[in-house]
């Protein structure tokens, strides 16, 4: 049987990709790297015979549409559109992982400046309110009081977009100084780290640091299942502690991993281009192969 | 070691070997995020903004 041929589709080239274009070459594998701003699809005629996609697509409505357009046409691709839209939406994430019993903060969701004020009020002060979509800590805002409430909703609602018109309202956990980012793929994990910051915004993007956490059986085990309830793949699964209780607070779906390799010693591109490459020898995700079989 | 001409400010941006189209080096001289459009020849186009739904 002929190997499938593999596409990397990206935009801007950033470290993690030329970590996973280094870990194609050292096992002798080719692949092209496609840039997602010269895709052109004609939906009426077949796309280039990739047998797989590895997704790392920078803007999250390129993703979903080439993703769609792909899979259609019998491309195998990591992630599958499914779970880029499982994971993209906090409202979908949170909804799911709450659904599957996977425990989340408290998390309301409002859809109107009433309804938000009322949601904030019922979590108590101080609230949490996130953009449904949204990266890096973007526009995540902890709200302290009910005057900062009215004034944060009156500008979403008269300066957001329409995406900003569904409000994510989540009680506050006091962690402390850190959350936990956990990688997986293919149901399989591969490593954790504490994102370390002063401020309570932890993520890397925002100046957080890394430092590797051991992985403990309670955090294997909801991480795995928080993957799972997403629909598998490549993920990181960020954990809040919550004194002895862990949370999970988001499961993203083309994660930035360039801080998590030293202080892990584990080798996460070449991971993720092993789970790749699994799957495109499988000719669908392993985890949808097995959903198929027990169907 | 290759280079191509800032966009901005027309200064010579120094590309290492392994550069490829996507990536981004920032000029040395007015510190602009250059994307590497092609490579044969060289050619730096400025880098877009980040937009909202960027990230991971």
């Amino acid at each position: 049987m002929s190997e499938p041929r593999l596409a990397m589709l990206a935009s801007r080239v950033r470290v993690e990709e030329k970590m996973l274009l280094d870990a194609f070459a050292r096992r002798h594998l080719d692949v092209e790297l496609v840039d997602v701003r010269r895709l052109v699809v004609d939906t009426h005629r077949a796309v280039p015979a990739w047998g797989a996609v590895l997704d790392r697509s920078l803007q999250l409505s390129h993703a979903l549409a080439a993703l769609r357009l792909l899979e259609d046409r019998g491309v195998v691709t990591v992630n599958a559109h499914q779970v880029v839209v499982n994971c993209s939406d906090k409202v979908v994430t949170t909804s799911l992982l709450s659904a599957a019993g996977v425990p989340v903060p408290r998390t309301l969701v409002a859809f109107s400046v009433a309804g938000a004020l009322e949601a904030i009020e019922a979590v108590g002060y101080p609230a949490v309110i996130k953009p449904p979509v949204g990266s890096w800590g973007r526009l995540v805002a902890r709200v302290n009081d009910r005057d900062a409430a009215e004034a944060l909703l009156e500008h979403k609602a008269t300066l957001g977009s329409v995406a900003h018109h569904v409000f994510y309202v989540q009680e506050h956990i006091a962690k402390p100084g850190r959350d936990i980012r956990v990688f997986v793929a293919g149901g399989e994990l591969l490593c954790a780290v504490e994102r370390v910051s002063d401020h309570w915004v932890t993520n890397t993007a925002r100046g957080a640091s890394t430092r590797n956490r051991p992985v403990s059986a309670e955090i294997a085990e909801l991480s795995l299942r928080a993957a799972a309830a997403v629909g598998g793949g490549v993920l990181a699964v960020d954990l809040l502690e919550d004194g002895e209780r862990l949370l999970v607070s988001e499961v993203n779906h083309t994660m930035e991993f360039r801080n998590s390799v030293d202080v892990t010693g584990v080798d996460i591109a070449g991971r993720i281009v092993d789970h790749f490459v699994a799957a495109a020898r499988l000719g669908a995700p392993p985890e949808s192969m097995a959903l198929a079989v027990n169907a | 070691m290759i280079s191509a001409q800032c966009p901005e400010c027309e200064a010579t941006v120094p590309c290492d070997d392994d550069t490829v189209v996507g990536e981004v080096v920032p000029c040395p001289d007015c510190g602009a995020d250059l994307e590497v459009s092609a490579l044969r020849p060289p050619l730096l186009v400025l880098a877009p903004p980040e937009e909202e739904d960027w990230g991971e």
